[in-house]
């Protein structure tokens, strides 16, 4: 586990996107699975109340990997379905993503914490390495994916799935910032 | 005596239905492919390890269909995690099993690691399948076969037994979109 920045007088404060509306996005895209292991960027925020949503069916696994070859295998019948990890975690999957996301051109739909990550700064300026070699390294492996961090960022959120469904290729979504639970 | 396997899985056929889903990997994979192809056989899980998670989605997104996997012991190895995560997911209609020729065949047969003393079925009944069963004789598995695929999943057997014929690797089949787009035609056929 990477440590967390501590904030002095001189960090400046900045806005977080809200939980809710990440959730809402998600079910609007009609994803009905959330497939994860816990990520402290996003546990109270988003996977506490997806655990305790109804729409929801959660299915918490032990290593990352496996998330991705759960969703790539509901999506051959339309099932819709978000891996939630740890930036970490996305680096000890790469190779399922890519056999399974790129190689066999699955939608596999993943929403990523960025641990460690100040929440001032764009990943590509953290002070953490594995913060600023995530976008780079996704880039080089031409794998789609999207920031969320400001309130408004989740707007995106079912078009990006909807486009990664339609195309049949992963898309990522790296969130930079705590999302407030509400 | 010990099992080959292509014995094991022709034991298997017989039982296995028409819209089961079965998910297999590597040798185990290429000797079902000879033995029994079909629609329905899910064959690109893509990186070692990977083919019980396979069929866990498969299980949890298609629950009104059997999935049978057909693991291999140096692939489970690498994944070990997933018998706890598949006990713990709430499928009933997962049947989970495993070569167990305690080597990893198509990387040169060397041993795996701790060969001639992981329990892999004890492995699995402590992370919680509904049942765990462990044969090396073919009669004794093929009798048990039918009451296996009838009990409520998820449920785990270790067949342990040695290569049989020598059937074609035809990785290129396995990772084709052919493949994949064969498998989920039938898939949503009906």
């Amino acid at each position: 586990m990477v440590a967390s920045p501590l904030p002095t007088e001189c960090t400046p404060q900045v806005k977080h996107p809200s939980g809710a509306a990440i959730i809402a996005a998600i079910k609007a895209a009609g994803v009905g699975e959330i497939v994860a292991l816990p990520d402290i960027v996003t546990s109270d925020g988003l996977l506490w109340p997806i655990s305790r949503d109804p729409e929801f069916r959660l299915t918490r696994i032990c290593k990352e990997d496996e998330g991705v070859s759960i969703c790539g295998a509901m999506s051959y019948n339309g099932t819709r379905a978000i891996l939630m990890m740890q930036q970490t975690g996305l680096m000890d999957s790469l190779n399922a993503i890519r056999a399974i996301g790129v190689d066999y051109e699955l939608p596999v739909v993943m929403m990523v914490g960025l641990q460690g990550k100040e929440p001032h700064l764009h990943p590509d300026q953290s002070a953490s390495y594995g913060v600023r070699i995530i976008r780079p390294v996704l880039d080089a492996m031409e794998l789609s994916h999207s920031l969320i961090e400001w309130p408004g960022d989740e707007a995106h959120i079912p078009q990006a799935i909807e486009v990664a469904y339609a195309t049949s290729r992963p898309h990522i979504f790296l969130v930079g910032r705590a999302p407030e639970a509400s | 005596m010990t099992m080959h396997r292509d014995a094991a899985l022709k034991a298997l056929i017989p039982h296995v239905r028409e819209d089961d889903i079965v998910v297999a990997v590597y040798q185990s994979c290429f000797d079902w492919l000879a033995l029994n192809p079909r629609d329905l056989n899910y064959v690109a899980v893509g990186a070692m390890g990977q083919a019980s998670s396979h069929g866990l989605g498969l299980a949890l997104a298609n629950p009104d269909r059997r999935v049978i996997v057909l693991d291999g012991d140096g692939s489970l190895l690498m994944n070990l995690g997933t018998l706890v995560t598949i006990a713990n997911a709430g499928v009933t209609n997962l049947y989970h099993f495993l070569s167990a020729n305690r080597v990893y065949e198509v990387n040169g047969s060397h041993p795996l690691p701790g060969a001639d003393r992981v329990d892999f079925a004890a492995m699995a009944w402590a992370a919680g399948y509904a049942s765990v069963q462990r044969f090396t004789e073919l009669d004794q598995f093929s009798a048990a076969v039918p009451q296996v695929l009838s009990s409520t999943g998820p449920q785990f057997v270790s067949m342990e037994l040695t290569a049989g014929a020598p059937y074609p690797r035809d990785y290129a089949y396995i990772h084709s979109a052919q493949a994949r787009a064969s498998f989920r035609e039938a898939l949503n056929r009906r």
